[in-house]
């Protein structure tokens, strides 16, 4: 088990809703998790319980055992590597010194890069296929490519646990595509994962398991096609949703697909 | 690589300036010596000469202050420029400067110390108390919030500032005009005695800065991120107010208040090499001293018989550099 949450139950000081809600989850080893939901459902706040960022008021967050806030930054940062959300990179450094950084939890104080060290990081820009941009500014990226570089970088902390906070969000489609399949690969090469994301079709197409939050609660939990249903997801996000299995071109998948309100079949049948 | 090669190339050249300017200013002052007989007085086997005597004792002092009060300032403020992640932090932002100006202030009006170390002393003293309450304020529940730190920094500043305004309107004429000569700087009163207590003061602190630069760099980027890349975020930002306060309160200690090296020196090393903690410290180190030490060269000569004060030297040249930079932009960017 790399990660698990218990019953755990977080308040952002001076907010009155608790963010979460007592909400456990177990995430093995070796899976591809995404965790799905409405804007504000908590899974923001759920990434930073695992990551212990943030310590759990009640209940437990734990990472291999161990409360998730205990692990030395250094240790943890061996182990897990985050593309957190944020905005571009406003700090004007070159894209291998970015990446490099990735190798700040292996490096002394006062010491240089070792050999080991710039292996990892040109093995990693090469992963996320960068190598090109490697001495241009980071500053000067574009969203994919800025997204990508993140990636290098936690691929650079040489991990066995990838965490993404909404990787994808404001890419296109191609992009889109690229990182979930970087995140993919990694996961079959034998690591794990856990994605965070508004992508419903996505997560079903590249995760084993998805964690659905609403409102500071987990409504559900397990493969895409037992949270991936019509009712739950329409209830969740409170708007009529579709969910289509598609078999076309030799790409089987849940295709999640939300309809017009006014097309909605439920209302139409209610008497006017 | 070519980057790498212009830093390697920017940190030779900076130890060199540093050198050069250490050695010229030991030809400057208002003892007109010549270069030979400089050569000739500083030679192992020359006997003691007056010569000598003001190489020794009076310039040298005077030089190595000038240079680890440099070089403290600027590794000053670089740490505060990182840890307030705000490109106008500079050294005495956050009271260090006000606090120990009333220790001065007070120390030389009241007439209660005995020479230039009890000044020190009391500069040292103040510049602590003002560090202290700083911290308190921001410091709570295991964080230090850097918003509360730059606002409980500058009103400890005139709060301090306001006192030394009361002692020096209460203090007699001539004590009060070499108090205020204090709050301009000089290094004037630079000892071979002071400048070990600030040299084992500056330089464990600029290396201590220099051992945490991997983690300054990390935390230019936000703060989650340099905790996911395994930087223990709330000690760095402790460890960094800490031995940036107490590079500034040694060198204002020493020397009074001299504005501008903590603001101008890593502005313009960024401008030139980048934002790279592991060369901005090393460089932003060997920058401030040589700065300081020029100023100080010319304060001493610019108006002989009188030397102006090396504050207003640095004002002088700082103002107009720093309108330079904002017309630039460069404020606009982050570090």
């Amino acid at each position: 088990m790399s990660f698990e949450l218990g019953d755990a139950w977080f308040r952002y000081p001076r907010s009155g809703e608790p963010a979460l809600r007592g909400v456990s989850v177990e995430i093995p080893a070796g899976s591809h998790t995404a965790v799905v939901g409405p804007n504000g459902a908590g899974k923001t706040t759920l990434a930073r319980l695992l990551l212990g960022t943030l310590r759990p008021q009640s209940g437990h967050a734990l990472f291999e055992g161990r409360p998730a806030a205990d692990w030395p930054r250094r240790e943890m940062a061996k182990r897990v590597g985050v593309v957190a959300q944020g905005g571009p990179p406003v700090l004007p450094i070159s894209v291998s010194g970015f990446v490099e950084m990735g190798r700040n939890p292996y490096v002394r104080p006062w010491a240089p890069l070792g050999e080991e060290d710039r292996e990892k990081v040109s093995g990693a820009l090469r992963r996320a296929d960068l190598e090109e941009l490697a001495s241009r500014s980071v500053t000067e990226l574009s969203g994919g490519e800025v997204q990508r570089a993140k990636l290098a970088r936690a691929f650079a902390q040489d991990p066995t646990v990838l965490v993404l906070d909404e990787p994808t969000a404001h890419l296109d489609v191609a992009h889109e595509m690229e990182i979930f399949r970087l995140v993919r690969d990694f996961v079959d090469a034998g690591g794990s994962a856990v994605t965070i994301t508004h992508s419903l079709h996505l997560a079903g197409r590249f995760a084993d398991r998805l964690c659905l939050l609403a409102d500071g609660l987990l409504e559900a939990a397990g493969s895409p096609s037992e949270v991936l249903r019509s009712e739950v997801l329409s209830r969740v996000f409170d708007w009529p949703i579709e969910v289509v299995a598609l078999d076309h071109a030799g790409l089987a998948g849940l295709h999640v697909v939300p309809v017009d309100r006014d097309q909605d079949p439920t209302r139409s049948e209610e008497p006017t | 690589m070519r980057r790498r090669r212009n830093r390697a190339i920017g940190i030779l050249g900076l130890s060199l300036l540093l050198v050069v300017a250490m050695a010229a200013a030991l030809a400057v002052g208002p003892a007109n010596l010549s270069l030979p007989e400089i050569w000739t007085a500083l030679q192992p086997s020359a006997g003691e000469s007056p010569a000598r005597a003001i190489l020794l004792w009076v310039r040298m002092p005077r030089i190595v202050a000038a240079a680890l009060s440099g070089a403290g300032l600027a590794v000053s403020g670089v740490l505060f420029q990182a840890l307030l992640r705000n490109p106008l932090a500079e050294p005495y932002l956050l009271g260090v400067s006000s606090g120990a100006a009333l220790g001065a202030v007070a120390a030389l009006s009241l007439g209660l110390t005995v020479g230039p170390v009890g000044v020190a002393l009391a500069a040292l003293a103040g510049a602590l108390i003002a560090i202290a309450t700083v911290f308190r304020v921001a410091y709570a529940a295991g964080q230090l919030d850097t918003r509360v730190l730059i606002l409980a920094g500058v009103v400890v500043a005139s709060f301090f500032g306001a006192g030394v305004m009361l002692v020096l309107t209460l203090a007699e004429g001539r004590t009060a005009r070499s108090a205020l000569l204090w709050t301009m700087g000089s290094f004037g009163q630079a000892s071979w005695q002071m400048n070990v207590a600030l040299a084992a003061y500056s330089v464990p602190a600029a290396l201590a800065a220099f051992g945490l630069s991997r983690h300054l760099n990390a935390l230019a980027l936000d703060e989650e991120s340099a905790a996911h890349l395994g930087t223990e975020v709330e000690r760095v930002k402790k460890i960094s107010y800490l031995l940036a306060s107490l590079l500034a309160a040694a060198a204002v200690s020493v020397a009074g208040v001299i504005g501008f090296v903590g603001l101008v020196v890593p502005h313009a090393i960024r401008l030139v090499w980048g934002v790279d903690h592991r060369y901005l410290i090393p460089m932003s180190f060997l920058a401030g001293g040589s700065l300081l030490v020029l100023a100080d060269a010319a304060a001493r000569t610019v108006a002989q018989p009188l030397e102006v004060p090396v504050g207003v030297v640095t004002a002088l040249i700082g103002v107009p550099f720093f309108l330079v930079l904002l017309r630039r932009g460069y404020a606009r960017k982050p570090l």
